[in-house]
């Protein structure tokens, strides 16, 4: 697709790249990221998956649901597998041996093979400045494993190595700023984004693939299993998080920051900003924080007002 | 026979050289002691433009050989090279490149493993990495380093293997000395190694055979899960490779032969004076040159003994050796790296478990030297044929594993 107005009937007609059939479980918001971001993107196309939910429920030998080019090296090496397809793209068109100009070179790792394990290997990529899309999904927690706290786990959220116990409420630190991380680095291009707002995910992805350099897309990815909902509230809990403000939508590219979609309205409208509890309420993993431990919700409310009010002063939103 | 020209390379420069004349399109390293000579003069011939190659600067020996095998997963012929401490970070990867079948090639300059640390040389750092499904082949001068490496690619990358490829080179003892080295034409060399030649494979959702790599178009998925339905004949497949190897290794080493006029024995194996030996060493590495100087001296004198330079430890000739060592009465096995817990050391273990069958066998004695750079002097050598001449004549040994040159 080219057209900068994106319909979703349109949308729909272009041929799948992520054919259904996989292993992910129902509700899963995964597969539905992957197929938003790679709707629009042509060939020439490799995909690099850091190992994870996405690569064991895509890959079951002899079976594969990808009809793109792609490889799933290890755990922690998604980014430098990818600057290596991007290396030998480049050596093989100096030396005349592909045809096409450039390769569009997409890395989709969760937020194990991103916060923690993946990334030494993110950093040196984005260093280097190869011309990279990285895409997280952000699932907050080691699913695949069966639900061990990483970086991207929030506050008090419990998992099988976070439990909430008689002496510790949860995981006891904060979500690791990944993004801000990585604009850090200097990257060219940083956004977040969500599967429900996806308008605002695609324009990113179509964005991003104009820009030389790495860019680095963070998709929040609601785990069912690991958060502890209802299958069916997936996308209505993207929308949960962005209206709390707890997952704000926005991008930097090139020294200046845009908040985006929904949380621009509520950045002109702050009426619109609910508040924690909406999140919090409907997870499991937050159950204990409802009915025992008051205190995580406040520290949580808190926490995620001044990443907001932050957020607000570097996109230059008076309030 | 082409015109070579001699020049005086340290086996460092002797790989970085070889390296610039095979094609290479993907160089990504990491520097550490010993190895760096090498990726300073790669880095060098990127940078004046005598080589197409991207050189990718990473962060750590993980992501070099991670950005090897994506460079060799999207078609290009790739090179790393590391030593001790660095081959143990990318341990984890051996086994994926190996298994993913990319013909990835990596020097090792051999460096003993800390802790304590140690830049000196032993064979510690490749031995740990024995059973990666990694062809390894040992180098005695920077002549046969330079040699290897341009053979290395004609085998990594033959259809019948799809193997990645490692040369190893003593640390110091080679990268860092100055030696006679032959080196062709790069159009010799191009010539002989091409460019990268990709397989085949039948994709069955498009009926046809495409190039097993990420071309951009062709939807391959590299790198998916199997499970026990599945993994034990991928595993399967890879060890029919490296057994078929053996084949391969002779064939490019007969081929280079008759381009440049040199040999290694028959490529896996070369003896030197082992025909009517009654004592023999097998010995990998630039040891082997010690030993051989040693071996003259005492043929001087009328001693029988002989020597038995090992090129490729994986796949593991065993058929040469039975053929080479069944009638050397004591045969000892130099290792130069320990196996703490073992019995002996991993050569001694492989050579002795090879003869087993036969009614009449050497006996094997393992002689563990040079460990953390330890100096294997001359005389040392000549008192280990000593040692062995005493088991010809029928004395039984006091041990069967012995420590060579160590402080009790």
């Amino acid at each position: 697709m080219s057209s900068s107005n994106i319909n979703i009937k349109e949308l729909a007609k272009t041929p799948p790249k992520l054919l259904p059939g996989h292993r992910h479980c129902p509700g899963c918001t995964t597969p539905i990221i992957v197929k938003l971001v790679l709707s629009i993107i042509d060939e020439p196309i490799v995909v690099v998956n850091a190992t994870g939910c996405l690569q064991v429920g895509t890959s079951i030998f002899p079976y594969t649901s990808w009809l793109v080019p792609w490889i799933h090296n290890a755990f922690e090496n998604a980014a430098a597998t990818a600057s290596g397809v991007e290396a030998a793209f480049k050596a093989l068109k100096r030396r005349g041996a592909v045809s096409d100009d450039k390769v569009n070179v997409l890395v989709f790792g969760g937020d194990g093979g991103t916060y923690d394990i993946g990334f030494q290997s993110l950093s040196g990529m984005i260093e280097r400045g190869h011309n990279v899309l990285y895409v997280l999904y952000d699932n907050e927690a080691y699913m695949n494993t069966g639900i061990q706290r990483s970086g991207g786990t929030p506050y008090g959220a419990s998992t099988t190595t976070s439990p909430h116990g008689k002496l510790i409420p949860g995981k006891p630190q904060h979500k690791k700023p990944i993004a801000d991380i990585v604009v850090a680095h200097k990257a060219p291009y940083v956004a977040t984004a969500t599967p429900a707002h996806w308008v605002d995910l695609i324009n990113k992805v179509r964005k991003a693939l104009t820009i030389e350099g790495p860019k680095f897309l963070h998709v929040l990815s609601p785990c069912p299993r690991g958060w502890r909902f209802d299958p069916s509230m997936s996308i209505e809990i993207c929308r949960i998080a962005v209206d709390t403000c707890y997952f704000p939508l926005w991008e930097y590219e090139r020294g200046t920051w845009r908040l985006t979609d929904r949380s621009l309205t509520i950045a002109r409208n702050p009426t619109l900003k609910k508040p924690i509890d909406e999140f919090i309420k409907i997870q499991e993993r937050y159950r204990h924080a409802v009915t025992e431990d008051l205190e995580i919700i406040k520290e949580l409310q808190t926490y995620v007002d001044a990443l907001w009010e932050d957020l607000l002063r570097r996109c230059l939103v008076r309030q | 026979m082409s015109l070579s020209v001699v020049r005086a390379l340290n086996g460092g420069e002797a790989v970085a050289l070889a390296v610039r004349q095979c094609n290479v399109d993907v160089i990504s390293a990491y520097p550490i002691t010993p190895q760096t000579i090498i990726v300073e003069r790669l880095s060098e011939y990127v940078a004046n433009g005598e080589t197409h190659a991207e050189y990718v600067n990473v962060e750590s020996e993980h992501s070099a050989l991670s950005v090897c095998m994506g460079a060799a997963a999207g078609g290009a012929r790739t090179f790393t090279a590391t030593s001790s401490q660095g081959l143990a970070l990318m341990w984890e990867l051996l086994y994926v490149t190996s298994g993913l079948r990319l013909p990835v090639v990596m020097a090792v300059v051999n460096r003993a493993l800390s802790a304590p640390i140690n830049i000196h040389c032993d064979h510690s750092d490749s031995m740990g990495a024995r059973d990666s499904g990694w062809i390894q082949l040992y180098v005695e001068n920077s002549q046969e380093a330079y040699d290897t490496i341009v053979q290395a690619y004609r085998v990594a990358e033959h259809s019948d293997i799809q193997l990645p490829v490692m040369v190893n080179l003593d640390g110091f003892h080679l990268s860092h000395t100055l030696e006679r080295v032959n080196m062709m034409p790069d159009s010799t060399v191009s010539d002989f190694v091409g460019f990268r030649k990709h397989v085949k494979v039948k994709v069955e959702y498009l009926n046809h055979e495409v190039p097993a790599i990420l071309d951009g178009h062709t939807p391959i998925s590299l790198g998916i899960i199997a499970l026990s339905d599945y993994y034990y004949e991928f595993k399967k497949m890879l060890i029919d490779a490296m057994e078929r190897a053996k084949y391969v290794i002779k064939e490019v080493h007969d081929e280079y032969r008759r381009i440049s006029g040199r040999g290694f024995g028959d490529g896996l194996v070369d003896l030197y004076r082992v025909d009517d030996a009654d004592a023999a060493l097998v010995v990998m590495g630039s040891a082997s040159g010690t030993v051989k100087h040693v071996v003259r001296d005492l043929r001087g004198k009328g001693m029988k003994v002989g020597l038995i330079k090992l090129r490729s430890f994986r796949p593991f000739p065993y058929e040469e050796l039975i053929k080479a060592l069944s009638h050397v009465k004591a045969v000892g096995v130099m290792d130069r790296a320990t196996s703490p817990g073992a019995y002996g050391a991993p050569l001694f273990n492989e050579m002795r478990n090879v003869f087993y069958d036969l009614d009449i066998k050497p006996t094997f004695i393992n002689y563990v030297y040079g460990i953390g750079g330890r100096e294997l002097e001359p005389t040392t050598v000549k008192q280990i044929f000593d040692d062995l001449l005493e088991a010809v004549k029928g004395v039984k040994p006091s041990t069967y594993v012995k420590y060579v040159g160590v402080r009790q």
